[in-house]
């Protein structure tokens, strides 16, 4: 039985000088068989199992990770949340997402540190104003809240922001989702890992997958450095790594793997309480509640599975920093760091079957997977229980690369790609 | 962050070129013929290899010519450089 965490607990641990804190999530030997298997220990993975155990009453759940839970791209992001996203099936599952945010510190008893403190999206030329401007229509007629500010509410709004018409590329206006903000992207792992933990899911971690075993076209198992685990559903949430996995089951996945590169810089004291993103010069920026600036910048252009980007994007993304904020420009950055992210052709995700029975995949999230990832969960794991879709990820099946349904989210996904 | 061996101008930054993704992929003879399923294999479905990869270079800011490089992504070591039409030396 998990022991709530409350002000309570903590002044109780504190007489034991916090020594005595129950562990947040065992640390299991696999069993040799489970009802479902989830490939990757992320926070969408994590989550998915979550779900799974809580809404769909299965308990006989693993989720498998080569390394330790949170660590890949979950501990690797730039935090940032928002549904601003011009289509309606986009809209509907990140806002699905945004919804769950908004309420999931409380529901896991976990503080995810969730912010909602606006993201503007600026716009810095004629076609990024009609862009920016088509999107907030289509956010509130999906019933997102989204607003256009003109450049004397942008400063006002965010005032370090340099509005000068004489830079290179001047601010011409920006959106702005008041509902968005950022979380605590560990606590999102740890937090959903030790709810599923309390509902009997066995999370293993340094168990890598090192084969899936068909019978035809269904599954039989998941070959691990621990050993073979017999199961008839495996949900594969890896991310980066998702086409090494559908190779070892024969498939083949419209993405492509690229380095994507963050930094953060010493810490400060607050001056900017929102997040600012620019397509177009390709920044974007967010204060962490330890003062240290978080820096998004952009992929490399070739694949590569190595964690690390060029230094040429760090410095185009920070050029275009210290355009926006001159009050920056003495400040060192602290740490810089690449994770491996899976593009899709069109830039939406995929959640979906394959051809192969009982294997799932939840993958191609690119650049921006983060913000999605209890909606991301929730969908998963209602896609393997009940082997058809969500209404709200229906749009996201991996047959829309024949069909040519494609959700094309280039313009939203806020990091060119 | 690599050095590129272009076959015309020598050792370059990987800076000076541009990524033309996996190589020896053979447009359809018969583009009518095909079917959804061929057309989305051929246009969208990659290996995306964690390994050895085959892939195209374009020399965008020296010399413009396209030539494949094989590369190990796990590593960005790259083991050849070849000229477009050649097939990679195992």
């Amino acid at each position: 039985m998990k022991k709530k965490y409350s002000i309570f607990a903590l002044v109780k641990n504190s007489l034991s000088y916090h020594e005595n804190w129950q562990r947040a999530w065992r640390d299991p030997e696999p069993k040799s068989r489970y009802d479902a298997v989830i490939v990757g220990g992320g926070g969408h993975g994590l989550a998915t199992a979550y779900y799974l155990a809580k809404e769909h009453n299965l308990k006989n759940i693993a989720v498998v990770e080569k390394g330790w839970i949170g660590g890949g791209n979950t501990g690797r992001n730039t935090t940032i949340i928002r549904s601003n996203y011009l289509w309606d099936a986009s809209a509907g599952m990140y806002d699905h997402a945004l919804k769950i945010w908004e309420n999931l510190s409380q529901e896991l008893n976990y503080n995810v540190m969730f912010s909602q403190r606006g993201v503007m999206n600026l716009a810095h030329n004629q076609h990024d104003v009609r862009e920016l401007k088509r999107r907030t229509h289509a956010n509130r007629l999906n019933g997102i809240d989204c607003e256009w500010l003109n450049v004397e509410q942008v400063k006002k709004f965010c005032p370090i922001i340099n509005c000068s018409p004489n830079i290179r590329y001047p601010v011409m206006g920006s959106t702005l989702q008041r509902r968005a903000g950022t979380a605590r992207h560990d606590a999102v792992a740890w937090g959903y890992a030790r709810g599923a933990d309390a509902m009997g899911v066995d999370i293993i971690q340094n168990c890598e997958v090192k084969g899936i075993k068909r019978n035809g076209d269904s599954i039989e198992g998941i070959e691990t450095t621990k050993g073979f685990i017999k199961t008839q559903k495996v949900g594969v949430v890896a991310a980066g790594h998702s086409s090494v996995i559908a190779n070892m089951a024969g498939l083949r996945l419209p993405l492509e793997s690229k380095p994507l590169q963050a930094l953060v810089s010493e810490p400060i004291k607050p001056i900017i309480d929102t997040v600012v993103m620019s397509n177009a010069v390709h920044a974007y920026v967010s204060q962490s509640d330890k003062g240290e600036l978080v820096i998004g910048a952009g992929t490399d252009s070739y694949i590569s599975y190595t964690q690390k980007g060029t230094h040429e994007i760090v410095e185009g993304t920070l050029k275009a920093i210290l355009e926006l904020y001159p009050i920056f420009s003495r400040l060192r950055m602290l740490r810089q760091w690449g994770g491996v992210v899976d593009i899709c052709p069109d830039a939406s995700p995929i959640i979906s079957k394959t051809s192969i029975k009982g294997l799932y995949f939840n993958c191609g999230w690119g650049t921006g997977g983060f913000k999605a990832t209890p909606g991301s969960g929730h969908l998963f794991a209602h896609t393997m229980a009940k082997d058809e879709p969500h209404a709200l990820n229906e749009a996201f099946n991996i047959n829309r690369f024949i069909s040519g349904d494609l959700v094309d989210e280039h313009g939203a996904a806020a990091v060119a790609h | 962050m690599f050095i590129i061996k272009c076959p015309y101008c020598g050792e370059r930054d990987h800076s000076e070129f541009n990524y033309g993704g996996e190589a020896h992929l053979v447009r359809p003879k018969q583009p009518t013929e095909l079917s959804d399923d061929q057309w989305a294999e051929y246009l969208f479905m990659r290996k995306n290899i964690k390994g050895l990869q085959y892939e195209r270079w374009n020399h965008s800011h020296g010399c413009r010519r396209w030539f494949n490089v094989s590369r190990d992504t796990s590593t960005d070591k790259i083991h050849s450089v070849y000229k477009i039409g050649e097939k990679p030396s195992k």
